[in-house]
């Protein structure tokens, strides 16, 4: 009785300290544990590898430095593919803490794959009011961005010559930590009936499945673990493969809290009862 | 006519972006493009009204030294320092706001993000409790998602754990979310009627 009581007032800082050693040791001896990929990934995947050279596709990147751990691999393994395939990518971001992130993620893995601004990618940038974005993104993109993120007027790239709105991409894919994504299916996908795929938070994840089921999305790439099954699909990069140990452990301790503070919990109130 | 006036343009506006949805003409799209960039444009000044009200708010604060107002000094510091890195050209030549948002507002932003992970393990040992046959469904539910998303679950229960959590995912999650959106919807295009027929006026202070 006395350890479950102890138990459950357990100080904190305990718990704290064993969640920092559950994410501190998988980071110092990672393990590769193979992810099993689900269809909502694997749709995504087809999209993507489904691109002819010389295609365009929209890749609307919105998140700031809080949600990176979860998005950047998503969005560094869907840019890795859609350049190997020859494909070219015009970038937007919809969040304004996520503006000069985004800018690097999108250099690094162009000059990783030998890409020229202009002519085999371009970034937007960022624009406030994403609804009214999407909207006049369907008539024109220069009604929202009549110049690139440099300050380049769009007309000046080259691959910007031949885009004008949605039916110039193939399709669009919306990463996302924001309700940006509800905009692009209600505003986006709705309006002007283009191909959506979407990457978002694994928190976010579950509130996409009736877009899912009902054919409104192409496919959903889930927090970490829809990265992970990205890059085992494409079997470059394991980043978020070696992540998502990270993940298992916590997700494991979060559990053994939940069964122990629970035992505990029922103990105690049995005795105070009796 | 100061209640009259804004029911009369928002019946207006609301009527003619109503109908240019039915109505596939040119002179329709043509409307359609136009208030497109009169909602960014309108958009655009909520930001100054936005910019405003924080400055005169914390001013306020400042003056009145309310609890915990020397914290305002940071929030207007860190306002006009941003704003005179991102407009000024020898800042953004010097790549100020880029060392701004890279030594300061990442770091910020990542480790509030990561306090997260010490407050729901703390709060999975404290708070998440089977009280009752709801609660325990609900947290068995929690427990199935959490083991079935990562891979050591899928190896330590040989594919149980992510078929239950798929299962979960995608009939009762989606039943459940699709029955509250449908009601959302109703209910929005209920108070779109509203507002436009001019029964709904809050957005006019209270008038």
């Amino acid at each position: 009785m006395k350890f479950f009581t102890w138990l459950s007032t357990l100080d904190r800082r305990y718990i704290f300290l064993l969640m920092a050693l559950a994410v501190i040791f998988p980071l110092l001896f990672p393990v590769k544990i193979p992810v099993r990929v689900t269809p909502e990934s694997e749709k995504v995947y087809d999209m993507v590898d489904n691109l002819e050279p010389g295609d365009v596709l929209l890749i609307d990147m919105d998140y700031g430095p809080d949600t990176m751990a979860e998005l950047e691999p998503m969005s560094y393994a869907i840019m890795r593919h859609a350049y190997q395939r020859g494909a070219k990518i015009v970038f937007v971001c919809l969040t304004p803490t996520g503006v000069t992130l985004v800018e690097t993620e999108i250099r690094t893995i162009a000059e990783e794959q030998g890409m020229v601004y202009g002519e085999d990618y371009t970034y937007l940038g960022y624009r406030p009011y994403p609804a009214a974005v999407i909207l006049s993104m369907g008539q024109d993109v220069r009604q929202s961005f009549p110049i690139d993120y440099y300050g380049t007027p769009l007309d000046e790239l080259p691959m910007m010559r031949t885009v004008k709105n949605y039916r110039d991409f193939n399709f669009v894919i919306s990463v996302s930590a924001t309700s940006g994504v509800d905009y692009w299916i209600m505003y986006g996908k709705e309006r002007y009936n283009f191909p959506l795929a979407i990457g978002v938070t694994a928190v976010m994840a579950a509130d996409y499945y009736n877009y899912l089921n009902s054919g409104q999305i192409v496919g959903i790439l889930g927090g970490l673990k829809g990265a992970a099954e990205y890059e085992t699909l494409l079997g470059q990069g394991e980043r978020a493969i070696i992540w998502m140990n990270i993940q298992s452990i916590c997700h494991f301790l979060i559990v053994g809290f939940i069964i122990v503070g629970n035992i505990a919990y029922a103990v105690t109130r049995r005795e105070t009862r009796s | 006519m100061k209640k009259q006036l804004p029911v009369f343009l928002t019946f207006i506006c609301a009527f003619i972006l109503t109908v240019q949805y039915f109505v596939p003409h040119r002179t329709f799209e043509q409307i359609y493009e136009v208030s497109n960039i009169w909602l960014q444009i309108i958009g655009v000044f909520s930001i100054f009204l936005g910019i405003i009200s924080l400055v005169s708010q914390h001013v306020m604060k400042i003056r009145r030294r309310n609890r915990q107002w020397q914290y305002s000094f940071i929030t207007l510091g860190g306002l006009i320092i941003m704003v005179a890195a991102g407009l000024f050209p020898p800042l953004q030549e010097r790549g100020a706001y880029e060392w701004l948002y890279d030594h300061i507002l990442n770091p910020i932003s990542a480790t509030m993000f990561s306090l997260l992970a010490f407050f729901i393990a703390s709060a999975a040992f404290r708070a998440f409790r089977a009280r009752s046959a709801i609660a325990t469904i609900l947290l068995l539910a929690a427990v199935f998602v959490m083991l079935g998303r990562v891979p050591l679950g899928d190896r330590l229960s040989h594919g149980f754990f992510p078929a239950v959590a798929n299962w979960l995912l995608n009939v009762p999650n989606v039943a459940a979310k699709r029955a509250i959106l449908i009601g959302v919807g109703l209910g929005e295009a209920s108070m779109a009627l509203r507002v436009m027929l001019g029964i709904e006026r809050s957005y006019m202070a209270g008038d």
